[in-house]
């Protein structure tokens, strides 16, 4: 297996943290604040979904986000679009090239046909986790519900699209210490999922772990890769920055 | 399945929607619903939640996972968040329709375009008023990505998504069979900056049969 060591994020890091196999988490993170996921071990998937801390109403949107940067995926220099035409986070660094949004989440019913049955009662915290309960879970804690289960990205994870439109899981993408940046450009509620991605082909279930390292960057500067990717991108920005003037 | 021909059935709602207004409707278990593009190339964003239990609506990447494909087309079943079929396309003379683009709004429009659009009617603000008009307690929160029914977003290999022309054209029509009772939140897209209408927005027509 290639282990690529990962450059370090900039010192000193706020926090760390470890998410373990299948754990779900959810955190605030403050606008200028920067944080790294890593990809632990190789074929890692990260659910994410994205919501202004402010108001819980402006949240994620896939398709905006698509559309306004012409991309069916992710990547360094794309930016995450809330409804509201304003940037959640900007990708200012990507070891691995592609995440999918499009391909939402596993669920229970899917991980019991996959890889079996499991309770806590027997298998005590071993059991296995899903995406939708996952997300969930956590989304409770802030009132949300399933009212609020929008499409999510799916860190380190690419799904192939052919001329017809059909999808590939690809299974060599994500390799250990593969990375990418988020540059939080508003006060940002992150939910994360470590469970596996609902087409990853894997005959068992093999949640990977993932490290999250944060750290004070600022918000995009004035000249910054992700503002200047197109005139939508600086348009976003002009969005967001009018919520920060004062 | 019922194989009762459509034409013995009895019609249920047969409605023409004009360009950039919205509408809501029910469609029970086991009834045919059929839009039909008039007058060729409108965008037609679509919602549709479990009449019964609304927190359970349409969910795009649940319908693209399920069925290994982006584009959505006669065979497609619409899944539900919680990943039940709210109902199954079952003709399309249309032959592809989006489910990532998403719907316009003013805010959108103001990233694509330029700031000076943010005036311009959008699909979000039809979703907005026909859910100010319900009393099913629905709101912004109820409005997650949704079907584009006979718009044209071709996605290639690479990743990059196209805004294309349309490959609808004029009496071409989508069906599906609902597989449970559902509402139905239409706004027939008002857009005027890209290809998705032609740029020119055209009526719709809405048709309702009873089951078979």
């Amino acid at each position: 297996m290639n282990i690529r060591p990962a450059p370090l994020p900039p010192q000193p890091l706020l926090w760390d943290e470890t998410l373990a196999p299948g754990a779900h988490w959810s955190g605030v993170l403050r606008r200028g604040t920067s944080l790294r996921l890593t990809a632990l071990e190789a074929g890692a998937n990260l659910a994410a979904m994205l919501y202004n801390y402010e108001s819980l109403l402006e949240r994620y949107n896939m398709a905006d986000t698509l559309k306004a940067q012409h991309v069916a995926f992710l990547t360094a220099g794309c930016v995450c679009y809330s409804d509201m035409g304003r940037v959640l986070c900007s990708i200012t660094a990507d070891s691995c090239g592609w995440h999918d949004t499009v391909c939402g989440l596993s669920d229970a019913e899917m991980v019991s046909a996959r890889y079996g049955s499991t309770r806590f009662q027997e298998q005590r915290n071993d059991y296995y986790k899903n995406g939708r309960d996952s997300m969930l879970n956590e989304l409770g804690k802030y009132g949300l519900g399933k009212r609020d289960l929008i499409a999510n990205i799916n860190f380190f994870s690419r799904v192939a699209v052919d001329d017809g439109g059909d999808l590939e899981f690809d299974r060599s993408h994500c390799q250990a210490q593969d990375y990418v940046d988020l540059r939080f450009e508003m006060h940002t509620l992150l939910v994360l999922s470590t469970c596996q991605h609902p087409l990853d082909p894997d005959t068992s279930y093999r949640p990977r772990p993932a490290r999250l390292s944060a750290w004070v960057s600022g918000p995009a500067p004035h000249r910054d890769p992700c503002r200047e990717r197109c005139g939508e991108n600086a348009r976003g920005f002009r969005n967001t920055e009018m919520m920060f003037l004062a | 399945m019922s194989a009762a021909p459509l034409e013995s059935l009895r019609v249920i709602v047969d409605q023409v929607i004009p360009a950039g207004e919205p509408w809501l409707g029910t469609v029970r278990q086991g009834q045919t619903l059929r839009i039909v593009d008039l007058e060729g190339n409108q965008a037609v964003d679509t919602l549709f939640y479990n009449a019964h239990d609304t927190e359970e609506r349409y969910s795009a990447v649940d319908t693209i996972r399920a069925q290994g494909n982006i584009y959505l087309t006669s065979g497609s079943s619409l899944r539900s968040n919680l990943n039940a079929s709210l109902l199954t396309i079952t003709e399309d003379t249309c032959g592809r329709h989006d489910t990532l683009g998403g719907a316009c709004s003013a805010e959108s429009n103001t990233v694509r375009y330029a700031i000076d659009k943010r005036h311009m009617h959008s699909c979000r603000d039809n979703f907005l008023l026909a859910l100010a008009r319900q009393t099913q307690g629905l709101t912004k929160r109820d409005l997650p990505s949704n079907i584009n029914f006979f718009m044209n977003v071709p996605v290639s290999s690479d990743g990059a998504l196209h805004f294309a022309d349309g490959i609808s054209a004029p009496g071409r029509y989508v069906q599906m069979r609902a597989d449970m009772d559902v509402l139905v939140l239409i706004s027939n897209c008002p857009q005027l900056n890209n290809p998705c209408n032609a740029y020119n927005p055209t009526p719709i027509q809405v048709l309702v049969w009873a089951a078979g």
